[in-house]
């Protein structure tokens, strides 16, 4: 049997080990969980069933489908007020899915993956980061859909398209704020995923996705208005499918202070909950 | 929201120590001693609320083999994730798959996905990626744990190697026989905080003694009678043909066991097991009581007396027993470890733990003439 290592003078090498974190670990390790994480649940999607990426437009699809049946059938919205309100109503589905599924998903998961966050030291916010990345992957493929669909309706390009990415990132960015704060409440407080499937609801509703953001009552609006999400629709809306909205100025920069301030608190949040809560999760699971 | 009224409990307190380079380093205690807690600070898993912590070099973020496997993924695909968790970049993940395939012998199902794995081929693959992975620290919960008889094997293989390598390893445990083999050093936790820190031989000793209050006269090593635990044992010794209790048994002589417990609680459907350890602290044979009973009242006394055939091969021996409940060997009512020194003597020439009577016939064949 060899000896013991005998003891050394203090290594300087020695680096103080800062405990669990949100990021701990590195950056390159960081990116490269993000990264390997999230596209094997993309893969999954497309190659772990029979018919692969149709599901994941299916859903869309068929709520585009069923919606549009209710609003130009039942309820009547008039094509000539609303231009090419079919394009609308499916672009927003699409975009609005992603920030649905994102935090819907992101509820559990950091909870859903108990294994790794308790038995490895593993950066915590690549799980809903990975969830969320996911599902903008699927974003991506779908909106390639919603062009062609956009192009065969009759929707003529314009050079604001271009600018759309620029909504993509705020909503990627809001969607990514949300989606911290509820895995890591989840993990103490499990009524947050009842809550969030309420509220998500309540926001769909609320957020000038079936309908324009004119045709709310006046009253109203300013409430539509305050929710964060609908200056984005709105500013899509009016940057690919119709030049001829308000957009997101509909009330002037005044309009925007509202949801500008929601965002920013809600991403704020996002940063500090998130940093509060991750080195205790795998104490608090 | 409600906060729910939670229990503060301090897990481990004012513990303090190093772990040099290269070193084997053990980690024991009782079930609750905070073994596991500190395992997890020092994986950066849990964070510690106070005290500092140094380390150089790079850690394996795991405490056990196999978390982080996708069941939906491929080896392959699964090999290059763990490494990734593991802190390597994906392309030195990608090339050390072939690697791991060949030491965890699984190259044949590298495209198999995990979920249609057998565990036992789950925890080579997870043991192989650890390796390789070539982190500079190990943290390890009772790994040996898991696994088949031969997967331990070939686990003590590796810890023997790396005993003498320059990774440094910590190994929390509650076996004393692989604290006794592969450590250079361990550490007792008790209540949280460090009882002693010294050779492991001084430290599963003391991991004894704290745990088992001393036994009846007669005994070699008195460590018995835990608190909770449901009998004691009264006496234990060998007898020679004639009768007389006898320290130590030559070679092929019958092993001739008598063992007294007593029940200190009522213990239903007592089962008794026997095993003799030899100076590895491997458990060579052993014996399951074959005569049954319903029940064992407290105050009673079993009087076990067994002859067996004694296969052991020249070495020290000790003594294990447990006694257990409702026939069930999981529900331990007494556990008696390393009881009765004894040693075996003799000459042999039969390689191997054990010898048992052989039949066997050879003879020489003239040689082929295809490929003289």
């Amino acid at each position: 049997m060899a000896e013991a290592p005998k003891a050394r003078p203090r290594n300087p090498n020695l680096r103080r080990v800062r405990g669990p974190s949100a990021i701990g670990g590195g950056s390159r390790r960081f990116f490269e969980l993000l990264w390997l994480l999230s596209l094997t649940d993309f893969k999954k999607t497309y190659f772990g069933t029979v018919l692969g990426y149709v599901w994941s437009l299916l859903r869309p699809a068929a709520m585009f489908v069923v919606l549009l049946f209710v609003f130009t059938q039942i309820f009547r919205i008039d094509g000539s007020n609303v231009p090419n309100y079919p394009v609308l109503l499916l672009f927003n589905i699409v975009a609005f899915s992603a920030f649905q599924e994102s935090t819907l998903a992101s509820v559990e998961s950091v909870v859903a993956k108990e294994g790794i966050v308790r038995k490895t030291q593993f950066p915590r916010l690549v799980i809903p980061l990975a969830v969320v990345a996911t599902a903008f992957m699927n974003l991506g493929v779908n909106l390639i859909a919603v062009l062609v669909f956009m192009l065969a309706y009759g929707v003529d390009p314009t050079w604001t398209w271009l600018l759309y990415p620029l909504i993509l990132l705020l909503l990627l960015t809001f969607t990514t704020a949300v989606s911290m704060i509820l895995s890591s409440l989840y993990v103490r407080y499990r009524d947050v995923g009842i809550i969030w499937s309420v509220l998500v609801a309540v926001l769909f509703y609320g957020s000038a996705v079936l309908y324009p953001l004119e045709s709310v009552p006046d009253e109203y609006q300013n409430l539509v208005l305050a929710n964060p999400l609908t200056p984005m629709f709105e500013q899509g809306r009016q940057w690919v499918i119709d030049p001829g909205a308000p957009g997101a100025l509909v009330d002037g920069w005044t309009g925007l202070i509202i949801p500008a301030v929601i965002y920013v608190t809600v991403c704020v949040m996002a940063v500090v909950v998130f940093r509060r809560e991750a080195p205790r999760v795998a104490e608090d699971l | 929201m409600a906060k729910n009224e939670t229990r503060r409990m301090r897990a481990i307190d004012d513990v303090s120590f190093d772990i040099h380079r290269g070193e084997f380093f053990g980690i024991v205690g009782r079930n609750g001693s905070g073994k596991s807690s500190l395992l997890k600070v020092l994986a950066s898993i849990y964070r510690a609320d106070g005290g500092t912590m140094f380390m150089d070099g790079r850690l394996a973020p795991f405490i056990e083999l196999g978390v982080g496997f996708n069941p939906d993924l491929n080896a392959r695909e699964n090999i290059v994730l763990n490494s990734v968790m593991m802190g390597l970049t994906r392309n030195e993940g990608l090339s050390r798959v072939d690697k791991v395939l060949e030491f965890a012998e699984l190259e044949e199902f590298d495209q198999l996905k995990l979920k249609n794995y057998s565990s036992g081929m789950m925890v080579r693959l997870a043991f192989s990626t650890m390796l390789e992975a070539d982190a500079d620290i190990l943290l390890i919960d009772e790994v040996l744990a898991v696994g088949d008889a031969a997967f331990q094997q070939k686990c003590a293989d590796v810890f023997v190697e790396m005993r003498e390598s320059d990774k440094t390893v910590v190994l929390v445990t509650h076996d004393m026989a692989s604290v006794e083999r592969f450590c250079h050093r361990a550490m007792l936790l008790q209540d949280g905080q460090v009882r002693m820190i010294g050779d492991p031989e001084d430290v599963t000793r003391e991991y004894m003694r704290i745990n088992f209050s001393h036994g009846a006269e007669g005994l070699a090593a008195g460590v018995l009678s835990e608190d909770e635990m449901a009998a004691r044992v009264v006496d234990v010794w060998l007898e020679d043909a004639a009768g007389r209790r006898v320290r130590d048994v030559e070679i092929g002589d019958r092993l001739r066991v008598r063992v007294e417990v007593e029940a200190q609680e009522d213990i239903e459907r007592p089962l008794f097991e026997v095993t003799f350890s030899n100076s590895q602290k491997q458990h060579v044979v052993g014996f399951v009581e074959k005569d049954e009973f319903d029940l064992l009242r407290a105050g009673e006394r079993l009087v076990v007396s067994t002859d067996l055939e004694n296969v052991l091969t020249p070495d020290r021996y000790h003594l294990n027993l447990h006694l257990c409940r409702n026939s069930n060997r999981g529900d331990i009512a007494l556990q008696g470890v390393d009881l009765l020194d004894f040693v075996v003597f003799g000459q042999t020439d039969a390689p191997g733990l054990v010898e048992v009577e052989v039949e066997s016939h050879s003879r020489i064949e003239p040689g082929g003439d295809g490929d003289g």
